[in-house]
């Protein structure tokens, strides 16, 4: 009871004046009453600096020779060379252009049938209705890449389905997967067959938050369905919208969804529509071994997608007052 | 069930019960109901038709696959190919999906830990070092190392080749972090504080009154983090070379891929052997995600709202 009546004591001039005490020392004073609180996180922060801070240094190796087995922050002086090799040369900028245009296609199609969806999902009245479609509907979002790729690669095959309902209408059999034309369209169907339904629940909590009162007031008003959903749900869902856009936005230039998509889906007879940054930075790091090279590759396209996501956030904050940070 | 699941009950009886209501609904509204059960129902066949299509391929004699046959109804109907795939090449199946429990297991039970001593204090506002903490933490989901600068990690701390390398990148995802620090700050305070009247200290606190309230959000980890191993291939591809370890997933990867080197019978495989392959490691999820789906529909509200 005295430690509580303690904390307070504490925490109280410091709320009040904050200019008083600097953090440091707030710290300390905290730590002394907390102190089972900062031990709890310490192992995970441990965590963190290993396995999510030393990496984030270690681009370093964008600019300093690495030796196998040496230093993973590299060895000897810094240099630009490794960002002039894959400025100039053409793979790297067809990587780039295809991360974009595939994040970007993907977000035109994916982000407003999700919300299309989710106004529809919220339409219904029978709530077993409702409940089964949403079962239904998230279930491939917990399916492994590799076995939804698998379910593509047999559906589109020349002997799968697709191709057999073709041949039925007399048509002439296409090899979707190995035709550079068609990946953009096998990336973007796929991609919003498995998001559609998972993307819905951030919305349809949002909704079912609405204050039932507004509709009330609305009907009262004369507006029907429709108006209502136009007036009445979507502004009240406008802030998760923006936000969900924000996220998006920051990730079309990062390629970490599309990676696992696009390394299964592709194969040389594709690059030209299909490679995209992550899967070059994995052929010429991994498979090729230029650590250096691939590190720089990878270390501009982080570092774009961070301004881009600075950027998204900031014009969100400032047209619908939402932000992330 | 919640504050806002019980409003719209709520609201959902009075939209049914409501006989105004009935006589209100326009001729628009009632196409409208039409056109969108339509809809819904092109949506629920959309998404399941793939997966029968490989229960019923799985299904199929390889006489039919090889003739094209592409119906959803097995042609030929044998379980033929399941025991061929369950035994072929030594059991090396059985070895796989074994090692993948084993990661599974291992891993989710870890990470749930790790992520929730993570996000238990920072889910307490009057925490000072939560200033530099938060940021800390969720910087990370913003920027990071990139795959080269993780992999040449990974080799200096020798972790190539060990289970240790397959989990340890993907122990703690910061994303599920904040969803559980959201769900932890919606325990009303009350309660831990008479925990601390009673003389429980934090940890005390933490492992006998927040933990035990908190069954939703762990549920939800426990079905995320699970997921997430299960599915994992691209560690197994990066860090394990020794076939005796692979995951399931990484071997229906070279299968799929029909990648020479690592399966070179891959080519020969037919449609129903990978069907067979890829429905046994797919059942457990199927299986399991529905049962849940309350806490982790709950969850993701939670870890949506803004802080």
């Amino acid at each position: 009871m005295s430690e509580k009546v303690e904390q307070k004591q504490l925490a109280k001039p410091d709320e009040w004046s904050p200019a008083k005490l600097t953090l440091g020392k707030r710290i300390g004073k905290d730590f002394r009453v907390n102190w089972q609180l900062y031990v709890m996180f310490v192992l995970p922060v441990i965590y963190y600096i290993i396995f999510r801070y030393i990496p984030m240094f270690g681009n370093i190796l964008a600019f300093r020779k690495y030796n196998s087995g040496g230093n993973i922050f590299g060895e000897g002086p810094l240099t630009l060379k490794y960002f002039k090799q894959f400025i100039t040369g053409k793979p790297f900028w067809q990587a780039f252009s295809n991360t974009l245009i595939l994040n970007g296609l993907y977000l035109l199609f994916r982000f407003p049938l999700t919300l299309i969806f989710a106004l529809l999902l919220n339409e219904i009245r029978n709530l077993h209705w409702k409940k089964f479609v949403q079962t239904v509907s998230y279930l491939p979002h917990f399916i492994s890449m590799v076995i939804v790729c698998g379910m593509i690669k047999e559906l589109l095959s020349t002997s799968g389905p697709i191709n057999d309902v073709i041949a039925r209408l007399g048509g002439e059999k296409i090899s979707f997967i190995s035709l550079a034309e068609w990946f953009r369209t096998i990336f973007v169907a796929s991609g919003v067959w498995q998001s559609l339904g998972w993307g819905t629940i951030l919305y349809l909590a949002a909704m079912s938050g609405i204050n039932p009162s507004l509709y009330e007031a609305a009907t009262v008003d004369g507006a029907n369905h429709f108006q209502q959903v136009m007036h009445v749900t979507i502004p009240c869902i406008l802030p998760t919208i923006a936000t969900l856009l924000i996220l998006d936005i920051g990730g079309l230039v990062g390629s970490g969804g599309a990676f696992e998509k696009v390394y299964l889906l592709y194969s040389p007879l594709t690059y030209e529509t299909s490679d995209i940054v992550s899967t070059y930075v994995f052929r010429m790091g991994i498979e090729s071994g230029s650590i250096n090279f691939a590190t720089a590759v990878g270390m501009f396209e982080g570092v774009i997608n961070l301004i881009l996501l600075t950027v998204a956030n900031f014009v969100s904050r400032r047209v619908a007052n939402t932000s992330l940070w | 069930m919640s504050e806002s699941e019980k409003t719209k009950l709520k609201l959902e009886e009075i939209h049914i019960h409501n006989p105004k209501n009935k006589i209100k609904d326009s001729i628009g509204y009632r196409v409208f109901t039409v056109f969108n059960t339509i809809i819904m129902i092109l949506v629920a066949v959309a998404t399941l038709y793939p997966f029968l299509y490989l229960v019923a391929q799985s299904f199929t004699s390889t006489q039919a696959i090889i003739e094209g046959y592409t119906g959803l109804v097995p042609k030929g109907f044998n379980i033929d190919t399941y025991a061929y795939v369950l035994t072929r090449n030594d059991h090396e199946f059985l070895r796989y999906y074994l090692n993948t429990i084993i990661y599974t297991v291992i891993g989710t039970v870890l990470s749930l830990f790790f992520s929730s001593i993570l996000a238990y204090p920072l889910s307490k506002p009057n925490l000072k070092i939560n200033r530099i903490l938060s940021p800390f933490i969720i910087f990370t989901m913003y920027f990071g190392g990139g795959l080269m600068a993780n992999y040449v990690l990974m080799l200096k701390l020798g972790l190539k080749n060990s289970m240790w390398g397959f989990i340890l990148p993907m122990l703690i995802s910061t994303y599920y972090v904040i969803l559980m620090r959201s769900f932890f700050m919606s325990i009303p305070k009350d309660l831990e504080e008479a925990g601390e009247i009673d003389g429980l200290n934090k940890w005390g606190v933490f492992w006998f009154i927040a933990r035990p309230l908190s069954t939703p959000i762990i549920a939800t980890m426990t079905l995320f983090y699970a997921v997430m191993y299960w599915n994992n291939w691209f560690n197994a591809k990066l860090y394990l070379q020794d076939k005796a370890k692979w995951p399931v997933a990484y071997f229906l990867q070279t299968i799929i891929r029909g990648a020479g080197a690592n399966e070179p019978d891959a080519q020969n495989m037919t449609a129903n052997i990978k069907s067979c392959a890829m429905v046994l490691t797919v059942l457990p999820i199927i299986c399991v995600y529905p049962a849940i789906q309350k806490y982790y529909v709950q969850g993701m509200m939670l870890g949506g709202v803004k802080e």
